[in-house]
């Protein structure tokens, strides 16, 4: 191996990049596109829920209850004192989400001290909204049981403190994840196109006829890439931090070590599908694939790893994400440090190493 | 003295294609050599597995005494390899091209100034050395592309079709050029469809359809054909004659050159017979002249005695 003839390929490396600037431009726009997109369609924040309520009663207390749920920014009331007739239809239009029904006793029923009936009617077709729909309401009916009975003895009242996220924004959740998604895809893309378009336009024939080793070629691919991945990471971090306000609770140089580490398995995984490839477009579309939907579906970007069954659990924990994941959340929300985050630290190189020393075999010298 | 190209029993096949079939050729140092055939006679193959690109599926193949199979690195570092489609980085200049190539083959830092230089002087490239390659002339993208692989100096320069596809007087100039290196003393390895550019090496190999089925003195090679050739030149000949004029008695064949005719005739066959017959046919001005047999027509007798045998 010569550091001479490693040199003399990143140099050449550099020209193509500086000289197409018009790619250079793509590089780098492409990232902060993808994380504003993302950051504000991928969300499970749940607000404006829409209901319809049907009340019998219409006294002082089934208007206090109504209120309980008007007050708060995740319900706006739509229609009120309804046809039972009407319910379907308004729940098959998607007008609403939520029916209320306050029967006509409700309020003898409570001076009376009796258990009073309130019907709650809920489209639960999207499962986490109905589950929402069904916690909160069931929070606004203690609220006010609270309220009114105010003398009862013996009620637990549960305190929550929520931590690290106690916003409990998804934003917050999401973002990390989206610079661990994005510096995958715009990483293995920068590679296995790199080698692939000098596939393409023939003058990888003419560097194999030297006396180069493939380490020399594929590390003075790599090298280049990473500046440029990092310049991708510094700017979505600072998308993730002034525009969506995600804190960085941990070391920003830790934040920045690891990020060095992730973009260099992406670069090797780019450079691993790359070396069995033969144009850019199939580089391209496998390199979308195969990082694209093992992210999102199984590195717990948006499923939880926890919750997967056993074989998708192991296979998970090949996915260069998952430990990234874990690693940006914990520095970012909950600011923790390298001792706690080594093991994933450790498995990214692993991982890394395991596709170089691929990318590497495959990486034929011939042109069979 | 020893090949510095050896070629034994080489065979090479890709799925059931048979690309190359038992090839022997041995190249000697300091010879311009041609290896002449149409595309898909198997050139490429056998000079892809000569500069270590492919591995021959049986047979062996030494370079410099070096194995193909064994000694791949070395064999790399002492030849020069033009792929049949070249491609120079376009985005980088001249000069950034030779340095690159300069770089990975090991050329002294110190040697590189002046080779480039010495390249410069057959290229004539100097005065666009900031100029990049996307923006050359065709013919000056291939003097480039020779000078790239010309820059580590090598023993054996081994080149792929480089004239298909570049202008006449650019071909002319690059002969021009492939000569000089040679009275230098590289040993110059070239193949090409052309048939005419065959004349310019010193010994040619007709390949066709994965075997050799001639080489020599590209002059020794045309004499070998004791059938009389003759040029018939007239209007319409192609489009409304040529088959009552294949149907001629004792013609052994037809093919055409451009708007004129070859026919090929036993030496027995006197001209003024043939001149009879094809007043008959065509009863118009037409002109019969004996010539000196072409390389092309060498290898259309090679081939039909090739089918013929084969029937």
């Amino acid at each position: 191996m010569k550091t001479r003839r490693i040199v003399s390929i990143i140099t050449k490396e550099y020209i193509h990049i500086f000289r197409d600037w018009r790619s250079l431009i793509i590089i780098i726009l492409m990232p902060i596109l993808m994380i504003i997109l993302y950051g504000y369609a991928i969300t499970f924040d749940i607000k404006n829920l829409t209901f319809a309520v049907i009340d019998d009663a219409k006294t002082p207390e089934s208007r206090e209850l109504i209120r309980g749920f008007t007050e708060n920014r995740f319900f706006v009331l739509k229609y009120m004192d309804i046809k039972r007739g009407e319910i379907e239809p308004l729940f098959k239009k998607r007008f609403i989400q939520m029916v209320i029904v306050i029967p006509k006793d409700f309020s003898e029923s409570l001076i009376s001290n009796r258990v009073t009936k309130v019907q709650l009617l809920v489209d639960a077709a999207d499962s986490n909204v109905g589950t929402f729909i069904y916690n909160y309401s069931n929070r606004v009916i203690q609220l006010y049981n609270e309220k009114i009975n105010f003398k009862t003895p013996g009620i637990v009242n549960l305190k929550p403190r929520i931590l690290y996220n106690p916003d409990m924004k998804s934003v917050n959740f999401f973002v990390p994840g989206l610079v661990a998604l994005i510096l995958l895809l715009i990483s293995a893309l920068l590679t296995s196109i790199a080698i692939t378009r000098e596939k393409e336009t023939g003058t990888l024939e003419q560097i194999l006829v030297s006396p180069v080793h493939p380490i020399e070629i594929i590390g003075g691919k790599v090298i280049p890439y990473i500046t440029l991945g990092l310049l991708n990471g510094t700017i979505i971090l600072l998308f993730a931090r002034f525009l969506f306000k995600v804190p960085i609770n941990g070391s920003l140089f830790l934040i920045a070590a690891l990020a060095l580490l992730y973009i260099f398995v992406a670069l090797s995984f780019g450079l691993m599908i790359s070396a069995s490839v033969k144009t850019q477009l199939v580089a391209m579309l496998e390199t979308l694939m195969s990082t694209v939907l093992p992210t999102i579906m199984l590195s717990g970007l948006i499923f939880p790893v926890a919750s997967m069954p056993l074989p998708l659990r192991i296979i998970s924990k090949a996915i260069p994400a998952t430990h990234f994941l874990i690693i940006i959340r914990g520095i970012m929300l909950k600011g923790v440090g390298f001792w706690e985050l080594w093991q994933h630290a450790a498995a990214l190189s692993a991982i890394g190493f395991v596709l170089l020393f691929i990318a590497t075999k495959r990486f034929k010298m011939t042109l069979e | 003295m020893l090949p510095i190209i050896s070629i034994k029993n080489f065979s090479k096949s890709f799925g059931k294609t048979k690309a190359v079939e038992n090839l022997n050729l041995d190249i000697e140092k300091g010879e311009l050599f041609g290896l002449i055939g149409p595309d898909g006679a198997g050139k490429t193959t056998t000079i892809r597995t000569i500069v270590t690109l492919m591995a021959p599926d049986s047979g062996e193949i030494y370079v410099n005494n070096l194995d193909v199979s064994k000694d791949i690195r070395k064999i790399r570092s002492i030849t020069g390899y033009m792929p049949q489609r070249f491609s120079l980085y376009p985005d980088l200049s001249i000069n950034q091209n030779l340095n690159f190539f300069a770089n990975l083959f090991d050329v002294p830092k110190k040697e590189i100034a002046g080779r480039k230089k010495r390249l410069f002087q057959f290229s004539n490239l100097e005065p666009f050395a900031n100029r990049l390659a996307g923006q050359l002339s065709g013919g000056m993208k291939q003097k480039l592309a020779l000078s790239c692989t010309l820059i580590h100096n090598p023993v054996v320069l081994i080149l792929d079709e480089p004239t298909t596809g570049v202008d006449p007087v650019s071909r002319n100039e690059f002969w021009i050029i492939l000569k000089e290196l040679k009275s230098e003393g590289v040993t110059i390895l070239v193949s090409t469809p052309y048939m005419d550019e065959a004349l310019k090496c010193d010994r040619i190999a007709i390949m066709h359809e994965g075997s050799v089925l001639a080489h020599g003195k590209p002059e020794a090679l045309t004499a070998l054909i004791d059938n009389n050739i003759y040029k018939l030149t007239g209007s319409g000949l192609i489009n409304k004659y040529i088959d009552s004029i294949v149907q001629i008695t004792g013609i052994l064949s037809v093919q055409s050159f451009g708007d004129s005719l070859h026919l090929t005739f036993p030496k027995l066959t006197s001209e003024q017979e043939i001149n009879d017959k094809i007043k008959d046919i065509l009863k118009q001005n037409f002109m019969l002249k004996q010539i000196e047999p072409t390389i092309e027509d060498v290898f259309i007798a090679l081939v039909e005695g090739k089918s013929q045998n084969g029937n």
